[in-house]
């Protein structure tokens, strides 16, 4: 016989050409537009803080695979959109160790340890952040600057739960001109990435809309100081970490439902815990928890909502 | 919906699925032509669902075109008959286009091959529907769109069917054949539905055609205006319509229980080939030797649509279409589209009743190489599984073994139509995950 040379393989014989490594520099670029946000705000304190982290979590990635001699995964940028996002969530005046440590501890303990990018339950950065907050909570829960003039602040949401200081206006907000994580303030250039990301097909809109709408929900409901329906939605929907945590972190897929309603549900379960802890616990910022909680019940979210095979759930034909 | 003011895309549909790159814009307006015929033909006694034919000829027996060689007494089975005059050259197992090797029937033929002659001229309405039966079971007509499920038997059902169903969806890429044959033999194509809705006592008939063949839609509506018993549907283009629950539900809006047959929701679905094939078989009296495919492919020099004797081999198709089966390292040879069609790795395999076309896939397209890499659950199978299953965690579990969860994933529903694996973004082979536990779950028991 002939010896042909062709390729055999099972089918479809058609591949998209769109792959992982493509989807996660879509991420890249939107948080990079972050980035170059909470530089312009914070300086070059903000960009000392990513550059470390961002390298902190290439090089624990890197180092933790060369050492069990696995194939190093750095390229896929997964690792660097960890450490882009622990960066975003420290305060200007964090020393440097701190997120460096998050990273490493997000790439190598959250991620890593559970097998790697697909495997981990938890979102790296989310679960890096809460080890950061309970093991140096000083750290991470002080130092906060006004962007430009340099002056310590306290942050909208401490405002809101009773330190002293002044809210800023709204559009103050809107441009990141307030206290808070370097990353967390730039509202606008945060919603532009997440937009982008929602145009590329990337994200899933219901998980940040039905997130942000929740909180919003109960930041009117319950958030006012003179009884219910008078809070002020605009500072709770662009304070803290919300809208970061939103379109960033809750939308991470290895960590969130896989269905249309599951992912809905996720979002609801975020906004509602993230109001609670906002509203009524004695953290003033919620967020974190909040995704970290609803990563926990996502495999329950999606045994809840699984499709029905098609032909199963209509109604009985006889004949 | 009025065919004439229709755009490309317009149609109903069902829920899931997706629209995927056509490529049949290679082959769509090119008519259908008669290939060659080759030497040497290859015919399996196996062409179909069912039991196999047992031979009617030895070796060395003189066969003519049309004569029955092959037949079983089994009910679900379909005759085959020689597809060349000539000699008996050997009856021997060799590969099938699926596969495995099953027995074959080699003929050589002598001299000039002339084409069928139509043993008679018969008026269809003059028959009974018995005869009209018998007709299609002597010609030995299957599905000639994908099951191979013989037509004989799939028409002898005496549950009562009000609906006959012809699939011109034809929605996997490349693939044009069913579209050539509605712009080409719309009137044959009618006169076989007739046929067909006498065998089964229905009393509509719709045509269902994804709106990509705005062409074929016009013919065939305007053909069908003045009755009120026929009625073209346009379908939206979206992959894989012409699946045969997802039609019966988008076009008679008639729920499609799992497993259920479709007699029993008063349906029969046919191929547009199959249905010219009725044509032929009762008014010409003509078996099944020779089927309309497509040959395509971006490199494929006379890419197009033929006519071929069943049993013509690979190899000579592809020179036939010009192209050096010695020149196609790292591409792929596919039997039928490239959704859910077979990769060749034997150049002999022969075109058989279902093959609806051959095509040569450069390595650009099939991505085979790619390495794939753990799933990150991205959630877009799920979105456009359109059997709504989790393809997904159907991988995971196969890749670690895990036969046994899969079924209480719904494995048995998948209809490996290959959504899930052509949109993966970690290319992951979700379809092979699945074939590979099916067949592993199935030993088990």
């Amino acid at each position: 016989m002939t010896d042909y040379k062709f390729v055999v393989g099972s089918s479809p014989h058609l591949r998209t050409s769109e792959n992982t490594p493509r989807l996660m520099f879509y991420v890249l670029q939107a948080l990079f537009l972050v980035a170059v946000a909470s530089t312009i705000l914070f300086g070059v304190r903000a960009m000392a803080i990513i550059g470390v982290s961002v390298l902190a979590a290439l090089a624990a990635e890197a180092l933790w695979q060369k050492g069990l001699r696995q194939p190093v995964t750095v390229a896929d940028g997964s690792a660097a959109i960890t450490g882009l996002l622990i960066a975003f969530n420290m305060p200007p005046l964090v020393p440097l160790w701190v997120p460096a440590l998050g990273s490493a501890f997000a790439v190598i303990v959250v991620k890593q340890f559970f097998g790697g990018l697909g495997h981990n339950f938890m979102n790296p950065a989310a679960a890096g952040r809460a080890f950061l907050v309970s093991a140096w909570p000083l750290a991470m829960t002080s130092g906060w600057l006004t962007p430009f003039d340099g002056a310590t602040s306290a942050t909208p949401l401490q405002v809101l739960g009773g330190s002293s200081g002044s809210l800023p206006e709204g559009w103050q907000m809107l441009m990141g001109w307030r206290a808070g994580c370097i990353g967390e303030t730039s509202a606008l250039v945060i919603l532009i990435g997440g937009l982008y990301l929602i145009y590329r097909q990337v994200i899933d809109w219901k998980i940040p809309a039905s997130f942000i709408g929740t909180v919003a929900l109960f930041a009117w409901v319950f958030g006012g100081t003179d009884g219910w329906f008078t809070g002020d939605v605009l500072t709770h929907v662009l304070s803290g970490g919300l809208l970061l945590g939103a379109f960033f972190m809750a939308t991470d897929y290895v960590t969130s439902p896989v269905t249309k309603r599951g992912r809905l549900i996720m979002g609801l379960g975020c906004g509602l815990l993230t109001a609670l802890i906002r509203l009524w616990g004695g953290y003033p910022e919620g967020v974190t928890y909040a995704i970290l909680l609803m990563n926990v019940a996502t495999p329950l979210i999606d045994r809840m909502t699984i499709p029905r095979p098609f032909g199963t759930r209509q109604t009985k034909v006889t004949g | 919906m009025d065919a004439g003011t229709l755009r490309e895309g317009e149609g109903r549909s069902f829920v899931g699925g997706m629209h995927i790159p056509e490529y049949k814009s290679l082959t769509n307006d090119v008519p259908i032509r008669r290939m060659a015929i080759p030497d040497r033909v290859i015919v399996p006694l196996m062409q179909h669902s069912g039991a196999p034919c047992e031979p009617l000829v030895q070796v060395g027996a003189t066969v003519q075109l049309g004569q029955k060689i092959g037949d079983s007494e089994e009910f679900i089975s379909a005759p085959v008959h020689a597809t060349l005059s000539g000699t008996v050259v050997a009856i021997e197992r060799r590969t099938h286009p699926a596969g495995e090797a099953v027995e074959c029937v080699v003929i050589e033929g002598k001299g000039e091959q002339g084409e069928f002659v139509p043993v008679a001229k018969n008026n269809p309405d003059q028959m009974s529907p018995e005869e009209l039966k018998d007709a299609i079971k002597e010609a030995g007509l299957v599905g000639m769109g994908g099951a191979a499920f013989p037509t004989y038997v799939n028409i002898n059902t005496r549950q009562p069917v009000d609906t006959l169903i012809l699939n011109g969806a034809e929605c996997e890429p490349f693939l044009t054949c069913d579209h050539r044959l509605m712009v080409e033999r719309a009137d044959e194509l009618i006169t076989g539905a007739d046929i067909l809705m006498r065998c089964i006592g229905a009393k509509k008939t719709f045509i269902g055609i994804e709106s990509n063949k705005l062409d074929a839609i016009r013919i065939l509506s305007s053909k069908t205006k003045a009755r009120e018993d026929m009625e073209v549907v346009p379908l939206a283009v979206k992959y894989p319509q012409g699946y045969k629950s997802y039609l019966i539900k988008t076009i008679t809006g008639r729920d499609v229980p799992r497993g259920a047959r479709s007699a029993a929701l008063g349906c029969i679905v046919r191929n547009v080939g199959t249905t010219f094939a009725v044509y032929e078989a009762v008014v010409h009296g003509k078996p099944f030797i020779e089927r309309i495919i497509t040959v395509s492919g971006p490199e494929v020099p006379n890419r197009g649509n033929y006519i071929v004797r069943l049993g013509t081999p690979a190899d000579f198709i592809l020179r036939e279409a010009g192209v050096d089966p010695n020149q196609l390292a790292g591409n792929k040879v596919i039997f039928g589209g490239p959704m859910t069609g077979l990769a060749q790795s034997d150049l002999n395999v022969p075109v058989v009743k279902n093959t609806t076309g051959v095509l040569v896939l450069p390595s650009e397209l099939v991505r085979e190489q790619v390495p794939y890499t753990a799933c990150v659950r991205c959630g877009v199978c799920v979105e456009r599984c359109p059997n709504w299953l989790y393809p997904h965690q159907l991988s995971i579990l196969s890749e670690y073994g895990m036969y046994e969860e899969m079924q209480q994933w719904d494995i048995w529903d998948c209809i490996e139509c290959g959504v899930c694996a052509y949109v993966c973004p970690s290319q992951r082979p979700i379809v092979h995950f699945v074939k590979r536990a099916k067949t592993v779950i199935d030993n088990m028991s």
